[in-house]
Parts: C-alpha cells; structure tokens; sequence
C-alpha cells in the first residue's frame, strides 16, 4: 500500500461532545475500490465526512496526493478532484435531473461524451432528464447522485452506502457502475454494508470499530477467512447483507 | 444486466397532489372575485384592486430580497427594515439633485430620475449589505437567537447613521410630474404611481425568476437554498454566495425604500422599521426562498388590505394577521415550502 491516494494519520474528530473519530489510521490506494465496513456508529460516515471537511478533524493528518488538506474548507477539497455521495443521497430535490448534472459540471458545460456513458449506466437519467429529481424513486435518486460525481473525471469518489434500501437489481447497476470507474483508474473509498457489493467491487478493505481502524488488508483474504471476520465484525460477512 | 430492470418508472403525483400544488394560484384570483362580491361597485373594486396590487408588489420587493437571505443563509435579518429606509434616503438625494427632472413634464426625464434614485439607493444599500454581512451576520451563521439580537442591534446603529447623516426630520419625497396624480379606466381612478409600481414590481418578479431559474448562479441559489452542505461539497463556496445574496436582498430592500417612500411621499427613519410586519408576513405566507410564495403573499396582503380597509376599516390591521393564521393553518410551512433535505 506505499501508493495512497489518501491517507489518514491518528485523526480525531468530534461532533459537539462527543468523540466520534479516535485515532483513525487509514490508507487508500491508488487506482482500486477501498471498502470500509463497520457495524452501525462505527464512524465509518463521519470518517467520509471529515475527509471532505464537512466535520473538522481536530487532531492528525489527512493526506491527499501528497499534500495535507485537513484545514482545508469543503469546497477547497471537493476541488481537487474528490467527489462526495453521502448517505443520504444528498441530490437537490426541487432541481431536474439536468440541473442537479449541471451544477456537478464545476467547468460549466456537460462533456456530451461523459452523458453518454453515465446514460449507459443508468438509463433512466436520460427517460427522466428533465423531471424534477424529487419525482424520482429510490433507485433512481442514488442513481443520480452517482451520476452527480462522476459526470467529471475526479480522482476520488467518496461513496456513502450506496446499495442501503435498494431493490437488487439497482444493486447490480451500482456494482457495474464502480466496476467501469475501476477499470478508468478512479479510486473510490466506499462505505458499505452489503457484502456481496463490497465483495464485487473491493480491492482492500478497512474495518472501523469504536471510531479507530482496527483491521486493514486485502478484500480477497478478508473475504475467505470467515474467523477474522466474526472475530472484526461479530459475524461472518455474508450475514452482513 | 437486463434492460427490463431500469424500466423507467417515476413516482407520479396523484390528483390531490397536483391540485394541492396548484392550489396556491388561485388564491389570488379568489380573493378578486370575493373583493367584487363584497364590494358590489365595479369601479370601486378596480380602484382598490390597482391599489392592492400596487401595495402589493412594493411589499413584494422589499420581501423578495429577505426572503431569499432567510431561504438561503437560514438568517432572521431584522435588520433589513433600515436598508428600506437608507434605500429611500439615499434615493431622495438623488431626486434632491434633479429636481429639474421631476419637474419636467415629460415622462422619460421623470423616468430617468426615478431609475438613478433606484440605482443609487441599491448601490449604497448593496455595499451597506456588504458591510453588515461582514460585521453583524457573519460571526452568528446557524444561531437564530444571536441573529435576532444582533440584526435588532443593527438596525438601531444603521437608524442612527441615517440620523447623522440626513437629520431626524420627516422629509417630503415629491414624485415626478408624470406619476402625479391619477386617470380613469372604466370608471374607476387610478394612481399613475401605481401603474409604475406594478410595472416595476413585475419586471423584478420576471427577473428573479430568470435569474433563478436560467443561470448558472440561480441554479446555486435554488441549491443552495434546499441543501446548502451539498453545494460545499461540490465545490462551490457558499460563503461567497451568500454574501452576494445578502448584499443583492439588501440593495432589493433600497429599491423597495424608494418605491415605498413615494408612495408614501414622506419618509421618516422608521418608515423600514414599520413596514417590516407586513414584510415578514409574506415571507411566512409564502414559504421562506420561495420567491413565487413571496410573490402571492404580497398580492393577498395587499389586496386584503386595501378590501378590508373599505369594507371594514377596523379590521384592516389585523385581517393580514389573520390570513397568515389561516394560510399556516393550510400549509403550515406556507405556500410554497422549500424543501430542505438536511
């Protein structure tokens, strides 16, 4: 793992009084899918969000491409190329599909190319192009905001849960999705709970309990080693879908 | 993956849904039609629906702007009432100086001088929105209570400014020739000044909803308004939007100072300060960064006022009262809620 992308060094963060993040070491490699698992209040949510600033770390070191970035504001980070899809979706709802895409597009213009492709992924963006975002079912909201992230090549993609409460065939379209962000060479830091997405999709893995990392390693020895994972999770991962 | 599982699909509306949504826009129409059943005479109905829609789209600049900072920057700015009454101030003194253009008979010399006083009161109330974004509402973002306190505390400092710079007399705001007096339509009398108020009233109206809705910094604007962490974490520096936004209400609440006070034809340091009820009223009414609600609030404050006023003086006061109370009882995020979703 000596080439990160990301790297977070004993960061601490709270909210109000409470301390959520306590010492989190963790590093992304470039060019793969990282998955952090963790049971409910792990800090898998709050260690994404303090990356893009939405919470402030207030002790370590978050290291992106090689320069620190931890008292950077939200809008410094998501600019140098890292995208954010938070848990909960976080898509303008009052907006059309169209606008919300615009707005990603920070250069201004939509590359038609890029549209193409994401149509490909998720054919309904193009059905509903010009409806309001608001209208759209589940799937199709978390859709959109994948979509949001990637409408621009960004050279990391936070992902939030990505699958929670998804029918299994949207599942399917998401895993094909981060399946061809892969092969482009993106790095995406995903939080996920369902196991058989963070299988398909994983590189290396890092689970967090009680706000530290405390197991970090290749997602295919994870996967198998049914032990480690009772003994990091309390059950075995395929029960953890 | 099959084609069969992205059949597109969208959560449809139901009826009631599309009707409740429409709902709103008739309310105007129907507080018309009520005003000419109540009123019986048709020339006194169109004499007090001018009035009413004239009252009505000068409330509306002066909410529009305050609207959009409470929507967006999730800021009570009880301060806004003196940018109403620097913004008639300062547009006085440039009427002050062409006092030969006002009194010019011809309309585009009375134009002219009327949209300099317009600019130079939004300039001056612009960069004072500057100034008080920096100072006041910046160091007390996301603490409504400090936010009250402090606006207040602005107010009265800005109120004070006013004082030292113009003096603490009542002053005449004469209007221009042209927009003196009045004229008859099918036998009722209307303001010639009025006629400008809803033409000026309107032409902001399609403005902001162009602005809003085909530019790029309207597309940020609406955002930001629903989800404002969002628009941080795509890159966008929502600070910098909301100064700009604070600083457009604030010279919004100047424009809507110069409009009042010739309506008014004298200004006074409190006249902002007093208009502020009816002011928030819409805000309420319509839904906070709603500038459409914004929009139908201010007709129905102003056309309820004026029917009532006739019909029955004694409750002129409080039947604006009385239908924010009865549109929250409706809707009790108002007409047209903006959705937030954090």
């Amino acid at each position: 793992m000596s080439d990160a992308l990301l790297s977070l060094n004993g960061v601490h963060t709270y909210i109000g009084p409470y301390h959520i993040l306590q010492g989190v070491d963790l590093e992304v490699p470039r060019g793969g899918v990282t998955v952090l698992l963790g049971r409910n209040g792990a800090g898998k949510t709050t260690t994404l969000r303090t990356i893009i600033g939405l919470w402030q770390a207030s002790q370590g070191t978050i290291r992106f491409d090689g320069t620190e970035i931890q008292k950077e504001t939200t809008p410094a980070i998501a600019r140098r190329q890292i995208a954010f899809v938070p848990e909960d979706i976080g898509i303008f709802t009052d907006l059309t599909v169209h606008e919300n895409i615009l707005l990603s597009a920070r250069s201004g213009a939509i590359d038609e190319a890029r549209l193409g492709w994401i149509f490909g992924l998720f054919p309904p963006l193009r059905t509903f192009w010009q409806s309001t975002a608001g209208n759209l079912s589940g799937g199709q909201k978390q859709m959109l905001a994948v979509a949001r992230a990637i409408i621009e090549p960004r050279k990391l993609i936070l992902i939030d849960e990505p699958t929670k409460g998804l029918a299994p065939a949207i599942i399917n379209a998401m895993i094909a999705a981060l399946k061809e962000l892969k092969e482009m060479q993106t790095t995406i830091l995903l939080v996920e709970q369902n196991f058989s997405m963070a299988r398909a999709v994983g590189d290396t893995v890092a689970v967090m309990d009680d706000g530290r990392v405390v197991y970090s390693g290749e997602m295919a020895e994870l996967a198998v080693d049914k032990k480690l994972q009772e003994r990091l999770m309390g059950l075995s991962l395929e029960a953890h879908q | 993956m099959s084609n069969n599982l992205f059949k597109p699909r969208i959560e449809r509306p139901s009826l009631s849904q599309v009707i409740d949504a429409k709902a709103p826009l008739f309310l105007v129409p129907v507080l018309m039609l009520t005003g000419l059943l109540a009123i019986g005479s048709g020339s006194t109905w169109l004499t007090l629906t001018a009035a009413g829609f004239a009252m009505g789209m000068m409330i509306f600049i002066m909410a529009s702007g305050l609207t959009v900072i409470f929507g967006l920057m999730d800021v009570i700015n009880f301060g806004h009432g003196a940018f109403i009454s620097l913004g008639a101030f300062a547009g006085f003194t440039i009427l002050g100086l062409l006092g030969s253009w006002i009194e010019n008979p011809g309309i585009t010399m009375n134009l002219g001088a009327v949209f300099l006083a317009i600019a130079f009161a939004m300039l001056v109330t612009g960069l004072a929105g500057y100034g008080f974004e920096r100072l006041i509402v910046k160091p007390v973002y996301g603490q409504h209570l400090k936010q009250i306190l402090v606006t207040m505390g602005g107010l009265i400092v800005t109120q004070q400014l006013i004082y030292v710079i113009w003096g603490p007399d009542e002053v005449v705001l004469v209007r221009p020739t042209a927009f003196q007096g009045s004229f008859v339509v099918l036998g009722a009398a209307v303001e010639k000044y009025r006629v400008l108020a809803i033409a000026i009233g309107l032409a902001l109206f399609v403005a902001m909803r162009l602005v809003l809705n085909r530019t790029r910094i309207g597309l940020l604007v609406r955002a930001g308004v629903q989800n404002g962490e969002m628009v941080e974490a795509l890159g966008y520096q929502l600070r910098k939007l909301f100064l700009t936004v604070f600083m457009v209400g604030c010279a919004l609440a100047g424009l809507g100072g110069v409009m009042w006070g010739m309506y008014q034809e004298t200004i006074t340091v409190h006249m902002g300060a007093g208009v502020m009820i009816s002011v928030f009223i819409v805000v309420i009414i319509g839904g906070p960064g709603s500038i459409e609600g914004c929009f139908i609030g201010a007709m129905l404050v102003g056309l309820l006022t004026n029917y009532t006023g006739f019909l029955i003086p004694k409750l002129a006061l409080v039947s604006t009262i009385l239908l924010m109370g009865a549109v929250l009882m409706w809707r009790p995020q108002g007409l047209y809620p903006v959705v937030k979703t954090h």
